[in-house]
């Protein structure tokens, strides 16, 4: 299989899109000149550089998109999305319902977040959670190069807005990337690792960060469970749910910010259908209610790491109070 | 010429020119040998930061974006202070929160600084309107880029301030580049204040590489802005020789145009023009550049012997 970072995968999901079907485009604040490739494939009137305006980039995608193309926007980084916030929540995300289901919205949009880089609250913020909560966007953050290939080809096909994450610190880390060039569906979870006593439901760059935790867990002979959601709406409910009803035991992790993050969510879900089967209350382990600091220790400390995963799986693994 | 001679302390000026300069290569040999993270530097605009801070007032404030090193030092800030906040450490200006991006100091009137792209065009308004009505004089000077005037916000910001009268002097850097895109790529016009004329504020530009010619439309724009406590626009052109970010190897940018105006670097034109009026001797250029070699030097120690903060921190500051 050859190897490819998961910003690379980005690109040929692009360019293997973008030759697949003459309706998808792409622009964004610097495309042309980053991935100049594919403007020597596909010309200058499919991949643009954008003024430096995420409202109407946004706006132009949406517009776009009713009028029958498959824009693909890229708008850097997480929080300059606010810019754009209108044109996605209440134009993208709800004139198909408003308009009685005349107009569908198909594009994607693309932003860089998470932490990795140092460099301040205003670049890595991560807010995933504030499109799962806008009715009519999906959401999607993928964890390596092959899912972010096969899961950016999903999105573009999809006939949906489709808000496309990217954490930072997995960007230029390498991983196999397989020939076969299939979409893979949106709204599936992937088993990373089977376990028995605990499961570690995650997404982005701490899904590593729980393997990591498993790895130790199985040395003291704990077997955890590796969950890694992809995508956050739809939400592989179904997954969630057997992973939890399998070992009884639930730590969710994430980097945004624990209150009213998808970890809640989760949580919740486990309450209401899985109650029953819990051998002990879930844990949720995510980011403090702060904007992200850009000195390196104190940006590693808003991460759920390895070591705190795996104390809280222990934490759940040890006979709980009756 | 005639600007040269207005400008009171022109060795003040050059030694502010070869102190940014100074500075922002520290912070590219740092980065380079993996001592100090990389960010925006402002290499071939020193003369823009260094003339339009001049010339404003001590009551005067300031609002900036993320290239901003150029105002900080101008306006006078600790460079030791400055590095510690871009190495993430306790003793920077925003105690490691910040990093290089979005540096304040209140204590010298650089109020807010934001590396969201328009972000401070944004707020300039407002921050106009509490001087206004808190009956202060002090002027408010918006920094920002080409790219930061496509950003609506721009165009908010410039019709807002001119419609209830707010003192803003809006300070375009026009250094032709908006991160990855030329701004011939991005606008439908070649100046940025022809966009400004458009809302029917004074606009003024001039050569953003002259300290001299900066220093002077400056100061005639912020008088302009002081006596009628109604905005007015400067647009200073200039180009940016580094790169957007470090490291940036510029495989993007088009080699005449960037010889072009390496040929017209701020720092020579005002040596030359110094040396030309016989008022530096090559022995003091040479000691002055020892001077602010040594000072850098001393910041570079200062920020890295500066502790991180500690975790306990992560969650301080964030409500009042
Ligand atoms: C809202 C927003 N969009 C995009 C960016 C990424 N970005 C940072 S600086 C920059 C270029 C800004 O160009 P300009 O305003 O001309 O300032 P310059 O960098 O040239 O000094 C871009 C695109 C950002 N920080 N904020
Ligand atoms: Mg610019």
């Amino acid at each position: 299989m050859p190897t490819l970072t998961l910003n690379d995968a980005v690109g040929l999901a692009l360019a293997e899109e973008m030759r697949r079907d003459h309706k998808v485009i792409a622009f964004g604040e610097g495309i042309a000149t980053k991935r100049h490739e594919l403007v020597t494939e596909f010309g200058a009137l499919r991949v643009r550089n954008t003024p430096l305006a995420e409202g109407i980039i946004a706006g132009t995608a949406v517009g776009a998109a009713a009028g029958g193309l498959r824009p693909v926007a890229d708008l850097l980084f997480a929080p300059f999305l606010c810019y754009a916030m209108d044109e996605l929540v209440n134009s993208a995300g709800k004139l198909r319902y408003m308009s009685g289901g005349q107009f569908s919205f198909p594009l994607v949009t693309l932003a860089m977040t998470g932490a990795g880089w140092g460099i301040g609250a205003q670049h890595n913020h991560n807010i995933e959670a504030w499109f799962v909560h806008s009715p009519g966007l999906k959401v999607v953050m993928p964890s390596t190069p092959a899912d972010a290939r096969g899961l950016l080809k999903a999105a573009i096909r999809d006939d949906n807005p489709v808000v496309f994450l990217l954490d930072i610190g997995l960007l230029y880390q390498p991983g196999e990337v397989p020939h076969e060039a299939d979409p893979m569906p949106l709204g599936q979870a992937a088993t990373l690792r089977s376990g028995n006593d605990v499961s570690l439901i995650s997404y982005g760059k701490t899904v590593h960060h729980c393997e990591q935790a498993a790895e130790s867990l199985a040395t003291e002979g704990i077997t955890a469970e590796v969950i890694d959601l992809r995508s956050l709406k739809p939400l592989d409910e179904a997954a969630i749910l057997a992973t939890a009803r399998k070992t009884g035991r639930v730590v969710v992790v994430h980097e945004a910010n624990r209150l009213c993050g998808v970890g809640a969510e989760v949580a919740a879900l486990l309450a209401e259908q899985a109650f029953t089967r819990l051998k002990a209350p879930v844990i949720r382990l995510g980011g403090p209610d702060a904007p992200v600091p850009s000195s390196f220790p104190l940006e590693q400390a808003t991460v759920p790491q390895a070591d705190a995963i795996a104390a809280a799986a222990r934490r759940l693994s040890a006979p709980q109070p009756a | 010429m005639n600007t040269f001679s207005n400008a009171v302390e022109p060795l003040r000026l050059y030694e502010q020119l070869l102190l940014i300069r100074a500075y922002e290569n520290a912070i590219v040999r740092g980065s380079t040998e993996g001592r100090i993270p990389g960010t925006c530097t402002s290499v071939g605009q020193e003369a823009a930061a260094v003339g339009a801070i001049n010339a404003l007032s001590a009551d005067d404030l300031i609002l900036t974006n993320h290239r901003s090193a150029g105002h900080l030092l101008a306006r006078g800030a600790d460079p030791g202070r400055m590095l510690a906040e871009v190495m993430g450490r306790r003793d920077g200006y925003c105690m490691g929160k910040s990093g290089s991006l979005h540096i304040s100091v209140k204590e010298l009137g650089v109020v807010l600084t934001t590396t969201i792209v328009g972000g401070e065009l944004s707020l300039a308004p407002g921050v106009a309107l509490a001087q206004t009505m808190q009956g202060r004089p002090g002027i408010v000077a918006c920094f920002f880029g080409d790219g930061a005037a496509c950003e609506g916000s721009f165009h908010e910001s410039l019709n807002l301030a001119a419609l209830w009268n707010l003192p803003v002097l809006y300070i375009c850097e026009n250094n032709q580049w908006q991160a990855f895109v030329h701004r011939r790529e991005a606008m439908s016009r070649e100046r940025v204040a022809d966009w400004g004329a458009g809302y029917g504020i004074p606009v003024r530009t001039v050569d953003g590489n002259d300290v001299f010619a900066v220093l002077e439309a400056t100061r005639e724009a912020a008088s302009q802005v002081r006596d009628t406590r109604r905005p007015a626009l400067l647009e200073m052109t200039t180009y940016r020789t580094r790169g957007h970010f470090e490291p940036d190897d510029q495989g993007y940018v088009d080699k005449a145009e960037l010889a072009a105006w390496l040929a017209r670097d701020p720092i020579a034109i005002c040596r030359d023009r110094l040396i030309a009026a016989g008022r530096l001797a090559p022995a003091a250029d040479a000691e002055l550049a020892a001077r602010v070699d040594s000072r850098i030097a001393t910041a570079v120690a200062f920020a890295a012997a500066s502790p991180f903060p500690a975790v306990e921190e992560l969650t301080l500051d964030v409500y009042a």
